[in-house]
């Protein structure tokens, strides 16, 4: 079979093919430089303003979905049988303004104008899903999108009154929702898709095997997924990564499969697409996943990805290994399983042989008496990396405690569990004093850095005052939390 | 406000942003979506990586090598002056010999793109005999550093004699952060050449005139030979009133040495490690009451951390001593700064110009003060408001004549019931538990004027078409504001046309010379003046010419809605414009204001820097985890003062934007410095400006309809870019009394700022710890 050598996608109304894509091309100099479509701003080249926001729709089991995503550290290459829409498609042709943009301007939700077509995107995306949110759903879907004149109240304001503008029933991408369906189907690729220079080489491959396939044959390829972290190891840190291997359109890896006793989630699973399994099969999660950076990037960044790179300040692996969930990872020779706090071995280094992805994850389901909680601690409440994360699974027979797996995140150079904290727990009945004791003992677990997050002192502090808090939570003591009074 | 004229954009009544459908549409053109022409290069700074450190040897041929370069600029290149200082005194190299703070530019690199251009900057060769650096205020210091500029004193009464009569005195420390502007758009300049000496400069700037200066500076040119354009900015906060002097500077260089428009575009990393901040602060206070919480005597000490040159550190430092007052009489003070080198990037202006600094001091005084006799704050603040007779006199000697804080902090404490809310939060508190509430009404009055006297001065330029159609053009910039708006509707008013009837055009060099930062607040009360003046002149003809050719008397001439009356006969605008331009009447003016009245004596600390001041009040309710220090803010009221507002719904989104950006400031806007001297803080992903999320739950916010500017200031409106920043004042104090509810109050918090999460937190615990 011969392997497609271009990218394919469609821009607005308008069939795309980029020819000799490299790899690290970014969709917002594509969007900016090449097409000259200058609406999409680049502001922090991160992922963390917003202001370069625009729409990917996809098909997923066949269905076409829209998304925002940040164009900034979306690569080219990751577009292949997608459509992009940016702010300058909203427009009617006769010039006539989108109800988010009626509502915007009757709300006086510009200022300085610039973060404003990114803000345009979310509120579009929100319309489309949720055409009459609340407060929180608008807060939720703009935590990705800084604004930094209005103080964003006539930014919500103007969210909340979209719909009375027009309903999203007459929306063109609804309208024209079955054509761009055919016309994405006719775009997906028959096999393998390898473009782009030698120096800055892409690689799609066609399915899982062929994902194995190709790390045996490049084993020191980059993986991408949803590219929130290797995007900035390009815009910012200008790191060379190729060959890469983009995993993100594999549907296979986009299983989710929740059973009475596990939730098993495929690698390239979004924060997104897991979020209604996650709401179920762990309640305790659904605040703390909202939390996961902004709305951009929970729809396009995986939790294999969140596992995979390693990082000490990731969201999810304290929460995971508290659950006790277990990785599965893969290469042309076949699976290995393992305890996902095994996988954490040092600051930059996991268990992950070369030639080896992450397949998928498995949590299980809760055990009776098992009580679980998550927080997570930031400077900012949104759209922060955390200073501290916290997974706690405690399981309570009766007034003792049986079990107990408790895991931090920045506390030290791995994510990873609080043996000494636990030992303290285990046997101990269920007091005040149990769960003190455990608060002291995590200064034998852990010795945090100080940075520009938090210092030492207070994480640690912190650290102690979340089993504190789980305590009194459990206790029946109401108030002791911002997110729940 | 519902819009009962018949004009449309009427002056005092809500009018969207000029630009606002072009924002939602992306259409808006910002300075990086101007379309380059063919051959247009890209420029890319080159930072060292040292944070004090004579530079020995800097080899730049890998960076020369690369591809696409096309060439390299270093200091041996700049065929003018070395030097960028807003205020004249050579200490500000575009690339320096010595490095004086970590990631400083030390060179220019040129290609055929951005992206080649940034990637070449990496591979500079260069070696470096490493001084001792000092990043913060008080180790510089310590170290010997000098300060920047001279220092001010500002002093009345007696301050000795001030605090012996007075039963109480406490003497005590702040800190507080700094912050960065963050607006969304970074710096940007995009440089075309002309024949002779000419150069085309499009920039991000408040301050088109400083950067024409600046260039001309760096070419050896006259400034005739330099045009500088900015359409609109996103955003600019202060950040770009002299910071984009580095951007122009190298993109002009670079584009008449090579005879190619030359771009140049800093990531948003480089943009907030190589451009100032807002100055941080150690304030040290000394204040001296007596058992009522009548201040007596207060002794302050501003130590500013002003970075490696004196940029703006000089107005700024000396506005932090102009607000530490507030509202409130000092009978005896002594206020001084300490505006003091450090190895860190120039600090420079943000909204508030050091004023926010100043206040916050105010308050914590007044704060600690209440904690100290058991009052609640707002008692203690409404016993040493300034009054009348004998308590009217500001720490530089102006009188306070336009004072009405009583009345907007009594309206604010009625409406935000505050006294009943107080009792119930006190309430809530004393039965204990994990989340403590805290609330604190806060005013602010702000002194409006540059304190530089001759930059209180404006131009416009207006034209008026034969087809009735009319160009407006004036010295200020638009960042956000809506100040074009405004001004446009000065001008609808004047002429009594319909808005649409007039163009905003690009702010440039050329059309209005020698024009003032747009900053200081004072875009619309000086530039509406000017259009004023502009659009005075030509009616002033029209008229003349109506009387002479109706042959009625001058005041027989009335200019209705987008008509004239000329005696009995009403006469379309248009019909009157073109029988005018067929008269021959001259249609264009160039108007001009000066704020009259205005005069500081900076060596003797006397005057009347300001022309007037605007105020307002805040009232904030937060609550605070005591396990955590996490926050959240329940509810704010807002009662500001814009006087008789141009545009009420542009003046509330400026009060909106300004209190959350406040509030920013002192919660979660932290820049941190490593040991090493390097910012770490420096983009979005470390750096955390508040999201919709961390806006006050419940936000009320109005304008006092019922105040005027008792100054002639344009149509009795008063500035208000800048006042309401210190609104998010109330924010903090109302966190400092959640955390000092778990001592009981016996005790005013140690409590710095930002107030984050973890600081909350250190605080609770340094209570608990009694």
């Amino acid at each position: 079979m011969d392997q497609q050598t271009d990218i394919r996608f469609l821009l607005n109304g308008q069939e795309i093919i980029a020819r000799d894509a490299p790899a690290t091309r970014t969709l917002l100099d594509f969007l900016r430089i090449e097409q000259r479509l200058t609406g999409t701003k680049e502001g922090c080249a991160e992922g963390d303003c917003g202001a370069c926001t625009v729409l990917v729709g996809r098909l997923q089991d066949g269905a076409l979905r829209y998304e925002t995503v940040n164009a900034c550290i979306r690569f080219l290459a990751s577009l292949n049988g997608c459509h992009v829409v940016t702010v300058e498609h909203l427009t009617g042709p006769e010039g006539r303004l989108h109800p988010v943009q009626q509502a915007m301007v009757d709300h006086h939700g510009s200022q300085c104008g610039f973060c404003t077509p990114g803000f345009v995107m979310s509120l579009y995306a929100l319309w489309m899903q949720t055409p009459q949110p609340t407060v929180t759903e608008v807060e939720t879907a703009i935590q990705g999108n800084l604004c930094r004149c209005t103080g964003y109240e006539p930014i919500v304001k103007a969210a909340l009154a979209v719909n009375s503008y027009g309903s999203p029933v007459h929306d063109h991408l609804t309208r024209e929702r079955d054509t761009i369906t055919a016309r994405l189907a006719a775009l997906q690729p028959a096999g393998r898709v390898v473009t782009g220079p030698d120096d800055d080489r892409a690689i799609l491959p066609a399915d899982v095997d062929d994902l194995a396939q190709v790390l045996a044959e490049t084993p020191q390829a980059t993986i991408v997924a949803g590219a929130t972290d290797v995007g900035l190891w390009v815009t910012k840190l200008m790191r060379p990564i190729s060959p890469v291997v983009f995993v993100g359109h594999l549907e296979e890896l986009k299983r989710i499969d929740l059973t009475d006793t596990a939730l098993t989630l495929g690698a390239g699973v979004t924060y997104s697409e897991a979020e209604s399994a996650i709401a179920t099969a762990f309640p305790h999660l659904n605040d703390y996943w909202a939390r996961i950076a902004g709305w951009q990037v929970r729809n396009m960044g995986t939790i294999g990805g969140n596992i995979a790179n390693g990082s000490p300040i990731g969201d999810t692996p304290p929460v995971l290994i508290a659950l006790g969930a277990t990785l599965t990872l893969r290469n042309a020779a076949g699976q290995r399983t393992l305890p996902l706090e095994a996988f954490f071995i040092d600051y930059g280094k996991q268990d992950r042989a070369k030639g080896e992805f992450v397949e998928s994850l498995s949590i299980p389901r809760p055990q009776p008496g098992q009580i679980n909680a998550a927080y997570k601690i930031s400077k900012r409440r949104d759209e922060d990396i955390s200073s501290v994360a916290a997974g706690i699974s405690v399981t309570r027979t009766g007034d003792i405690i049986t079990d107990a797996r408790v895991a931090f995140g920045g506390m030290s150079a791995t994510p990873r569990r609080a043996r000494a904290a636990e030992a303290a727990l285990i046997g101990q009945p269920w007091t005040k004093a149990a769960f003190d004791a455990a608060a002291n003992a995590l200064s034998q677990d852990f010795t945090p850095l100080s940075d520009w997050r938090a210092s030492a002192d207070y994480r640690l502090l912190v650290a102690g005052n979340l089993l504190r808090r789980f305590f009194l939570e459990q206790d029946g003591q109401t108030s002791v939390r911002l997110d729940v009074a | 406000m519902k819009d009962l004229s018949p004009l449309t954009g009427a002056v005092h009544h809500d009018r969207i942003h000029d630009s606002a459908i072009k924002h939602v549409t992306g259409r808006a053109d910002y300075t990086d979506d101007i379309a380059e022409p063919a051959g247009t290069l890209h420029a890319y700074l080159g930072v060292a990586t040292v944070t004090h450190g004579t530079i020995r040897t800097m080899n730049l041929d890998r960076v020369r090598q690369a591809s696409g370069v096309v060439d390299v600029l270093t200091a041996r290149d700049v065929p003018g002056v070395n030097d960028l200082s807003p205020t004249g005194r050579n200490d500000e190299p575009i690339f320096p010999d010595t490095v004086e703070y970590h990631g400083q530019p030390i060179f220019a690199v040129i290609a055929h793109s951005r992206d080649a251009a940034r990637r070449a900057a990496e591979l500079a060769d260069v070696s470096y005999d490493i001084l001792p650096h000092a990043t913060d205020a008080l180790s510089a210091q310590a170290a010997g550093l000098p300060q920047v500029t001279d220092p001010l004193k500002l002093e009345r009464g007696d301050v000795a004699a001030g605090q012996a009569t007075a039963p109480h005195r406490i003497k005590a420390r702040m800190t507080v952060g700094g912050q960065d502007h963050m607006y969304l758009e970074g710096h940007i300049a995009f440089a075309i050449p002309g024949e002779d000496d000419d150069v085309i400069v499009h920039c991000s700037t408040q301050h088109p005139s400083e950067a024409q200066h600046m260039v001309a500076h760096a070419l050896g040119v006259p400034l005739n030979a330099v045009t500088v354009n900015v359409r609109r900015m996103g955003g600019g906060f202060g950040g770009k009133e002299s910071q984009m002097n580095l951007f122009a500077a190298v993109a002009a260089i670079a584009a008449k040495r090579l005879h190619r428009p030359v771009k140049i575009r800093p990531d948003r990393d480089q943009d907030m490690t190589a451009t100032g901040k807002r100055h941080d602060f150690v304030i040290d206070y000394d204040v001296a009451f007596d058992d009522d919480g009548r201040i007596h005597a207060v002794d302050g000490h501003f130590a500013a951390r002003c970075g490696y040159s004196s940029d703006l550190s000089g107005p700024v430092t000396d506005r932090a001593l102009f607000h530490a007052d507030n509202a409130y009489f000092y009978p005896h003070v002594r206020l001084t700064s300490r505006p003091q080198k450090t190895n860190t990037v120039s600090n420079t202006a943000f909204r508030g110009f050091g004023g926010p600094q100043g206040v916050i001091a105010a308050e914590r005084m007044i704060e600690e003060v209440a904690y100290a006799l058991g009052k609640d704050p707002l008692e203690v603040r409404r016993t040493n408001f300034y009054g009348t007779e004998g308590r009217d006199l500001t720490p530089y000697h102006q009188q306070v004549t336009d004072n009405i804080i009583g009345r907007v902090v009594d309206e604010l404490a009625d409406s935000a019931r505050y006294q009943a809310r107080r009792a119930e939060i006190l309430q809530h508190n004393a039965q204990g538990g994990i989340l403590r509430r805290g609330i604190a009404l806060t005013p602010v009055k702000f002194g409006i004027s540059f304190t530089a006297t001759h930059y209180n001065q404006a131009g416009a330029l207006v034209h008026v078409y034969n087809d009735g159609s009319i160009h407006l053009n004036h010295g200020g910039t638009e960042m956000g504001q809506g100040l074009n708006t405004k001004i446009a509707q000065v001008l609808a008013d004047a002429f009594q046309v319909d808005f649409d009837r007039i163009k905003i055009t690009k702010t440039t060099t050329e059309k209005v010379p020698n024009t003032s930062a747009t900053a200081a607040s004072s875009g619309s009360d000086l530039n509406g003046m000017a259009a004023l003046d502009a659009a005075d002149q030509i009616k002033a003809r029209l008229v003349s010419f109506a009387a002479e050719t109706w042959g009625v008397a001058a005041d027989e001439v009335r200019f209705l809605p987008n008509a004239v009356q000329i005696g009995a006969e009403v006469v379309p605008f248009d019909t009157l414009i073109r029988r005018a331009y067929m008269a021959r009447v001259h249609l264009s003016a160039a108007g001009f204001y000066k704020t009259p009245d205005i005069h500081w004596d900076r060596a003797a600390g006397k005057g009347r820097p300001f022309f007037y001041y605007a105020y307002g009040a805040a009232c904030s309710e937060v609550t605070i985890d005591t396990l955590t220090g996490e926050y959240r803010v329940d509810r704010t009221d807002i009662l500001h003062d814009v006087g008789r507002s141009l545009n009420p719904v542009l003046d509330r989104g400026q009060v909106e934007g300004a209190f959350l950006q406040g509030m920013g400031w002192l919660t979660t806007e932290e820049l941190w410095w490593d040991d090493q001297g390097r910012l770490r803080t420096h983009a979005p992903s470390t750096y955390k400006i508040p999201l919709a999320s961390d806006r006050p739950r419940i936000f009320n916010v109005a304008l006092a309809e019922w105040s005027e500017n008792r100054e002639r200031t344009i149509k009795r409106s008063k500035a208000v870019g800048e006042p309401p920043f210190m609104l998010g004042i109330s924010v903090f104090e109302a966190l400092s009394m959640a955390v000092a509810s778990v001592a009981d109050y016996r005790v005013c918090p140690r409590l710095d700022a930002p107030a984050t999460p973890e600081r909350v937190l250190i605080a609770v615990e340094r209570l608990k710890a009694g």
